[in-house]
């Protein structure tokens, strides 16, 4: 059985001597939905960095959609992450590009044929509900819609899984539910996703799996989970 | 890569150059400084090493021998020369040879050699040639130790200075090219740091989606062979231009005209594939350097 992604005992120890992840032990299986919960410090961005190999592991074995994250060499990494969409807190979008233009960018800088983006970009926003706003250029939008074109970019070259950091930490509420319709859209599609979040109410009404990740530790993992962390 | 992705880094490394107007400019004027000075040190060094090896070349050694020899034990001497390493002619000059020569060289004033023949003041002398010019001064060593040889004469002052000159003219070049380069490069390095951290956000984006360091890497380069190109420009076209005046100046100038200076050609490509060489180096090095960190991400 392949797994999507498979950690084997990780630690991270920072270079200034703290201890971010203690022996993480984890197996998330394609197309399932994840929330990765936790106190604030407890290691949960560090827990998503490794994967798409921002940060290194200190001790351990990571799988990501069969590539041992690890062992890959400099040159390789490129491959890792187009089968990885990253999605953060603050958008991050190219202020000076408009809606499209900031998502056909993911596909033209790995080298995709103009064709193809041209037919892929209006599809993936039309999924994200920003067809009429392909013109406007973020600080014309809402943060909400922020985030449905980070979203566009991170989807738009077709990862196999997407990580979320925070992803609705600067909405608010009601924005933060339609975003997660959103999220659970693109998993029904079949895209498997892991996102960190400090949204209880959502974590708790959504009743998807649920890792609790305590002083880098892995604390609780359960299915059809809830947000508490405080046992 | 293909055509069109060449393109983009083409027209990327282009708009940067232009976006940063005043960093480009200090960063190309210090290019054009440095290969400015160093084109003007490597024309110098060239002309004074291809005047010093005429020079060298044309150095021979005079020996004088004793005013009472006798004709038999010229050969002799003429073997003991012959048989030194090093040596690769040795031609006899009678004295009476050496007086026509004189009155030759005297032209029309040569009526005041006249009765000199009755009591000849020139010595025999035999003319020494060397097959390296290194060897001149051991090749006259050994001749003085030769009985009946009373002088030996040859150019060495002239040649040892004319060392001396060009060795210095070396090492200043040197130190000064090597100094005002990494100014150049320095400057080009900060002026595509200043790019890059205009770029970070977008450099971070294509990090994450996946796009290849090279991919990244080569707007950059391009920006940095640009600023290199532009720098030699002028500098290429005032030494080109200058040596070609200068080259008439002496040329209509008959006493100046025994320094015998390299031709234009192919001094001026020479000079300016060098000066566009060493210009690009400097420029692709300068940015290699600042675009190195930002891809540690
Ligand atoms: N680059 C870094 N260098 C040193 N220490 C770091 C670095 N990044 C994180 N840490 C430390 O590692 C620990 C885990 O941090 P991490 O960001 O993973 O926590 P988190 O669970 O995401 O917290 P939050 O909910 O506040 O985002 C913290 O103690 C943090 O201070
Ligand atoms: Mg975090």
């Amino acid at each position: 059985m392949n797994y999507m992604i498979e950690m084997f005992n990780v630690w991270k120890t920072y270079p200034n001597g703290v201890y971010a992840l203690r022996g993480i032990n984890i197996k998330i299986d394609k197309g399932e939905f994840v929330y990765v919960v936790g106190p604030s410090g407890a290691g949960k961005s560090t827990f998503i960095k490794l994967m798409y190999r921002e940060e290194r592991l200190t001790k351990g074995k990571i799988f990501v959609n069969g590539f041992n994250v690890e062992r890959l060499k400099e040159r390789q990494i490129p491959q890792l992450r187009r089968n990885i969409g990253v999605i953060f807190q603050d958008y991050r979008l190219l202020p000076n590009l408009n809606v499209y233009e900031n998502v056909s960018f993911a596909m033209e800088v790995i080298e995709a044929p103009k064709k193809t983006i041209k037919k892929r970009v209006p599809e993936v926003l039309e999924l994200v509900g920003l067809k009429d706003k392909m013109a406007a250029l973020p600080n014309q939008l809402s943060g909400g819609e922020q985030q449905r074109v980070a979203i566009a970019r991170a989807l738009v070259n077709n990862p196999a899984v997407i990580i979320a950091d925070e992803p609705t930490g600067n909405l608010d509420p009601e924005t933060s539910w339609e975003i997660m319709e959103l999220f659970e859209k693109i998993n029904f599609r079949g895209t498997t996703i892991v996102m960190a979040t400090h949204n209880k109410e959502i974590v708790d009404t959504m009743k998807k799996r649920v890792i609790v990740i305590k002083d880098g530790k892995v604390t609780r993992d359960e299915y059809r989970g809830g947000y508490s962390y405080e046992d | 890569m293909r055509i069109r992705t060449f393109g983009r880094h083409l027209k990327e490394g282009t708009k940067n150059i232009v976006r940063n107007g005043w960093m480009t400019f200090a960063a190309v004027s210090a290019v054009t400084v440095t290969l400015l000075i160093l084109g003007v040190f490597l024309v110098l060094a060239m002309n004074i090493n291809h005047i010093a090896e005429v020079i060298e070349n044309q150095v021979e050694i005079t020996v004088e021998l004793d005013l009472s020899i006798e004709e038999s034990q010229i050969s002799p001497i003429e073997d003991q020369i012959r048989n030194i390493d090093g040596v690769k002619s040795v031609v006899f000059v009678s004295k009476e040879e050496g007086l026509e020569q004189l009155k030759e060289r005297f032209g029309e004033d040569a009526y005041l050699l006249e009765g000199l023949e009755e009591e000849n003041p020139l010595n025999d002398i035999f003319i020494v040639k060397a097959y390296k010019p290194e060897n001149i001064d051991y090749i006259a060593k050994e001749i003085t130790k030769i009985d009946l040889v009373t002088g030996v004469d040859y150019g060495k002052t002239t040649v040892d200075k004319l060392f001396a000159v060009t060795r210095w003219i070396r090492h200043i070049g040197l130190i000064f090219v090597v100094g005002l380069s990494f100014t150049a490069m320095f400057l080009i390095a900060n002026t595509i740091k200043i790019t890059i951290y205009a770029r970070k956000r977008e450099i971070e984006i294509m990090k994450l989606v996946g796009a290849t360091n090279w991919f990244i890497r080569w707007p950059f380069f391009v920006e940095g062979t640009l600023l290199g190109i532009l720098g030699s420009l002028v500098p290429i076209v005032l030494i080109v231009f200058g040596y070609e005046f200068l080259l008439e100046k002496l040329n209509s100038n008959l006493t100046l005209s025994f320094f015998q200076l390299l031709p234009l050609y192919p001094l001026a490509y020479q000079i300016s594939i060098l000066l566009v060489s060493i210009g690009v180096f400097i420029g692709v090095w300068g940015s290699m350097m600042s675009v190195h960190r930002f891809l540690k991400i």
